[in-house]
C-alpha cells in the first residue's frame, strides 16, 4: 500500500500548478462547451431543504411530512424533466459552484447519461411515495432521510469532481443505512449495521483511490483528471492503485458478487417500499458512479494501457453474473431472491460496461435504468401481494394470481422484463450487451450472458409457475393479513413450519401473537402500525391524494378494480397503478430504446472518447 | 536490509497508515462486539485520514496561513486538510448512526455480541 512515489515534496507539479493559479486546459474546454445552467445545483438543494422542512414541519404535524416529500418529489421531477429537455436539445450543462473556477471550486457537470439518472432519480420518487403513502412507513425522521437519500443521489449524479463524488457516496449511504433501519423488526437494524458497515469500508476505499489520483494528479476535477492521469502515465503504480481502489470501493456499493454480502440482508429487511427505493436507486447510481470514474476521469485508453485491469473487471461481473443468479435459484423468501437477482444483473451491467466498446456502454446503460424500474417496481408488488395475502416465500405465492390478479399480472409482466423476453426493455440491454461481448471477441463473457437469461428464467419460471399453475395450499384466513411490511424472520420462520403442519387458520392467529409479542417494547412503531390498519376504512381520500402525486407519471387516479378485491388490507388504486405502470413502462422503454440510443450518442462519443 | 531501514526512516508515516488501516481492518472483521467492530471502523478511517494529510506534508514547510502582503512560505498544501476534515465529519456521522443502531440491536436482542446475536436471531 505504499505508494512509490519518488521526489520530494511528495505532491507532484500538480499541487505546484494548483497553487501557482495556473488554470488547466482541460476545465476551460469544459467550461467552454457546455452550457452554463442554475439547475444542477437545484437538484441537490430542494431535496435537501425538503428534508429538513419535513423534519421541522412533521414534529409538529406528523401527517404533514408525506406531503411535503410529495410536493418536493414533484419539484424534482420539474427540475430534472427541464435540465433532461436542456440536455437532449443543447448539449451538456455544467454549473461551477459558488463561482470558484475549477481545479479550486467544483463543478457539477450534467451530460446525457447524468440527466438520464436524474430522471430516473425523480420518477422512482414519485412512485415509490404514492406507494408509502398507505404502505408507510411513517413519521418525519422518515421523509427526511427519503429525501436525504434524493439529495444524495442527484448529487453523486450530477457532481464532476471526485471527492465531492465521496461525499455525496457517504450521505446516500447514511440515508441509505437509516431507511433500511426504519423496517420494524430487529432484523433491519442488524441487517442495516452491516450495511453501514460494509458501505463505509467501501466508501473508504474509494477516497483512499480518490488519495492515489490526488498524489498522482494534484487535481480532483474529473475533466482535469482525464488529462493529467494521461500525462503521468496509466502504467504508473498510484494510478493504477487509484483504479483499483475507486472501482472496487464502488463495487461494493454496487454489491458485486463477492462484495455483496449486506445487500440481501438490507433489502430483506427493509419495509417493501425502502427496498424498492434502494434497489431501484442506491445500486443504479453508484453503478453511474463506476461509468463515470471508468470513463470520465480514467478513459477507455487506461483499459488499453492495462487490460488485466479491464479483465478483472469484466470476469469479476461475468462471475458476479452467474454467481447471483445461482444464489437467487437457492432462496426460499421472495425479497431474497430479488435481492440475489439485483447482484446477477448488475454484474451483467458492469459487463457492459468494462466491455469498453459502444455496444456494451449502450446496453450496461439501458439495463441499468430498465433494471431499476423493473426490480423497484417488482419491490412493490411483493409489498402488495404481502399486504394483501401475507405471502412472503415461494411457497407461499402457490395460486396468488386468483387471489390478487392485477398485482400477480404485474409482476409476471416485470418478470419477464427482467428475463429478456422481447421487446421489453431487459431483452434489448443484454441484447447489446451480448453484441458488446461479440464484437469485443470475448466469446466466455457472451455465453454467460445468454447462460445468465436462462437462470433469470430458472428463478423467476418458480414464482411465475407458482402463482399461475399451483393450487393455493393454504387458505387464505383475513384474520391472518397483517398489513406489516417488517415482521421479523423469528414469526416467518414459525409460521412456514406451522403452515405445513396445521391449517392457515391457526398459523395465522400464532403470526398475530407473535407479531404483537415482538411489538411490544416499541410503543410509537406499535401505533404506527395500528394506524396502518386503521386507515383502510379512509381509502377513498386516500386515493385522490395518491392521484394527485401521481398525475406527473400519467393519470393514474383511474379506478381500479383490485379494491374491491376482499382480503386486501391498505392497498390503495394508486399503489397498483404504479406497479401496473411501472411495467407498462418497462416494456415501452424496450421500444423506445433505439431512441434511447440516439438521444445518448453525443454523450457516448464523449465517453469513448 | 538498508532498503527496510531506508524504509522505516524515511517513510514511517506511510507504514503507520498501512498499519492503522490494516488493525482498523482487522478488527472489524474479527471482533465479536459490535462496538468494537465500530471502533474497528473508525480506527480504519482514520489510516486513511492520516494517508491524506501525511500527503500534504512538505519538509519545512508551515501551515498555509499567509501573512497580510504576501510572502513567506512555503507551505503544507491546504487542500488534503480540508477534505479530510469533511472526511472526519462523515466519519462522526456514521459512528453515530451506527452507535444508534447498537443500541436498538441490544434494547431487541440483549446482546452486543455478534455470535450470540446470530443465534438469537435463528432461534
Amino acid at each position: 500500500m505504499i505508494p512509490t512515489v519518488t521526489g520530494t515534496p511528495l505532491l507532484g507539479s500538480g499541487v505546484g500548478a494548483l497553487l501557482g493559479g495556473v488554470g488547466p486546459a482541460a476545465v476551460e474546454t469544459l467550461l467552454a462547451t457546455s452550457a452554463n445552467s442554475p439547475l444542477p445545483p437545484l437538484l441537490v438543494v430542494v431535496p435537501l431543504l425538503v428534508s429538513i422542512a419535513a423534519l421541522a414541519v412533521g414534529y409538529r404535524f406528523d401527517r404533514a411530512a408525506w406531503s411535503i416529500a410529495a410536493i418536493g418529489a414533484v419539484l424534482q421531477l420539474a427540475i430534472a424533466g427541464t435540465l433532461a429537455w436542456r440536455v437532449f436539445t443543447d448539449g451538456r450543462v455544467v454549473h461551477v459552484l459558488g463561482g470558484f473556477v475549477p481545479p479550486f471550486g467544483i463543478v457539477l457537470v450534467v451530460d446525457g447519461l447524468s440527466a438520464l439518472v436524474a430522471l430516473l432519480i425523480a420518477v422512482v420518487t414519485v412512485g415509490v411515495l404514492v406507494y408509502l403513502r398507505q404502505a408507510g412507513p411513517r413519521g418525519s425522521a422518515f421523509y427526511a432521510e427519503f429525501m436525504l437519500l434524493i439529495a444524495g443521489l442527484s448529487g453523486l449524479g450530477t457532481t464532476g469532481d471526485v471527492f465531492n463524488m465521496y461525499v455525496f457516496l457517504e450521505i446516500t449511504g447514511l440515508a441509505a443505512y437509516a431507511l433500511v433501519a426504519s423496517g420494524d423488526s430487529g432484523l433491519a437494524a442488524v441487517a442495516a449495521l452491516k450495511y453501514l458497515m460494509l458501505g463505509t469500508v467501501g466508501a473508504s476505499l474509494f477516497l483512499l483511490g480518490v488519495g492515489y489520483a490526488l498524489i498522482a494528479t494534484g487535481t480532483l476535477t474529473m475533466a482535469d483528471l482525464a488529462v493529467r492521469l494521461a500525462e503521468v502515465g496509466y502504467q504508473t503504480t498510484p494510478v493504477r492503485a487509484a483504479f483499483a481502489f475507486m472501482v472496487v470501493g464502488l463495487g461494493v456499493k454496487i454489491a458485486l458478487f463477492p462484495l455483496h454480502t449486506w445487500q440481501p440482508d438490507a433489502y430483506s429487511a427493509s419495509p417493501d417500499g425502502v427496498s424498492a427505493l434502494i434497489s431501484a436507486l442506491v445500486s443504479t447510481v453508484s453503478a453511474y458512479a463506476l461509468v463515470r470514474v471508468v470513463y470520465s476521469v480514467f478513459t477507455v485508453e487506461f483499459f488499453a494501457a492495462n487490460p488485466v485491469a479491464r479483465d478483472l473487471l469484466l470476469y469479476g461481473a461475468a462471475l458476479s453474473v452467474i454467481a447471483g443468479s445461482t444464489l437467487a435459484v437457492t432462496q426460499r423468501e421472495v425479497k431474497r431472491t430479488l435481492a440475489y437477482s439485483s447482484v446477477s444483473q448488475f454484474g451483467l451491467v458492469v459487463v457492459g460496461f468494462a466491455l469498453a466498446n459502444r455496444a456494451g456502454l449502450v446496453g450496461g446503460i439501458i439495463h441499468l435504468l430498465g433494471h431499476a424500474i423493473v426490480k423497484g417496481s417488482l419491490f412493490l408488488a411483493v409489498g402488495i401481494i404481502a399486504m394483501r395475502t401475507d405471502a412472503r416465500t415461494i411457497e407461499e405465492y402457490a395460486g396468488l394470481a386468483g387471489r390478487v390478479p392485477v398485482a400477480s399480472a404485474a409482476f409476471a409482466v416485470l418478470a419477464f422484463t427482467m428475463i429478456g423476453v422481447p421487446p421489453a426493455v431487459g431483452f434489448v440491454g443484454k441484447w447489446y450487451i451480448l453484441l458488446g461481448a461479440v464484437e469485443a471477441g470475448e466469446w466466455a463473457v457472451a455465453l454467460v450472458v445468454v447462460v445468465s437469461t436462462l437462470l433469470t428464467l430458472a428463478y423467476f419460471a418458480r414464482l411465475i409457475e407458482r402463482m399461475y399453475f399451483s393450487p393455493a395450499t393454504d387458505s387464505t384466513d383475513p384474520a391472518g393479513t397483517v398489513a406489516d411490511g417488517g415482521e421479523s424472520s423469528p414469526d416467518r420462520e414459525s409460521r412456514e413450519s406451522e403452515s405445513t403442519v396445521t391449517d392457515g387458520g391457526s398459523a395465522g392467529d400464532s403470526l398475530d401473537n407473535a407479531a404483537e409479542e415482538g411489538r411490544a417494547g416499541r410503543d410509537d412503531r406499535g401505533s404506527d402500525d395500528t394506524d396502518t390498519n386503521a386507515n383502510t376504512d379512509t381509502d377513498g381520500g386516500v386515493v385522490d391524494d395518491d392521484g394527485d402525486a401521481a398525475v406527473d407519471d400519467a393519470g393514474s387516479s383511474e379506478p381500479d378494480p383490485v379494491t374491491d378485491d376482499p382480503g386486501g388490507r391498505g392497498v390503495t388504486a394508486g399503489m397498483t397503478a404504479v406497479v401496473v405502470l411501472a411495467a407498462i413502462v418497462a416494456v415501452a422503454l424496450g421500444l423506445l430504446a433505439t431512441e434511447l440510443e440516439a438521444l445518448l450518442r453525443p454523450t457516448l462519443e464523449v465517453l469513448l472518447s | 536490509m538498508s532498503a527496510v531501514t531506508d524504509l522505516l526512516l524515511t517513510r514511517y508515516n506511510y507504514l503507520a497508515v498501512v498499519v492503522l488501516s490494516g488493525i482498523g481492518m482487522y478488527m472489524m472483521i474479527e471482533n465479536h462486539n459490535l462496538v468494537k467492530k465500530v471502533i474497528g471502523m473508525n480506527v480504519f478511517q482514520t489510516g486513511i485520514f492520516l494517508f491524506f494529510i501525511t500527503m500534504a506534508y512538505v519538509d519545512g514547510a508551515g501551515p498555509a496561513i499567509l501573512e497580510s502582503g504576501g510572502g513567506g512560505g512555503p507551505y503544507v498544501s491546504p487542500l488534503p486538510h480540508v477534505l479530510i476534515l469533511t472526511a472526519i465529519v462523515v466519519g462522526v456521522s456514521l459512528t453515530a448512526v451506527a452507535l444508534a443502531l447498537i443500541v436498538r440491536i441490544y434494547a431487541e436482542y440483549g446482546t452486543l455480541d455478534e455470535e450470540v446475536l446470530r443465534e438469537v436471531i435463528h432461534e
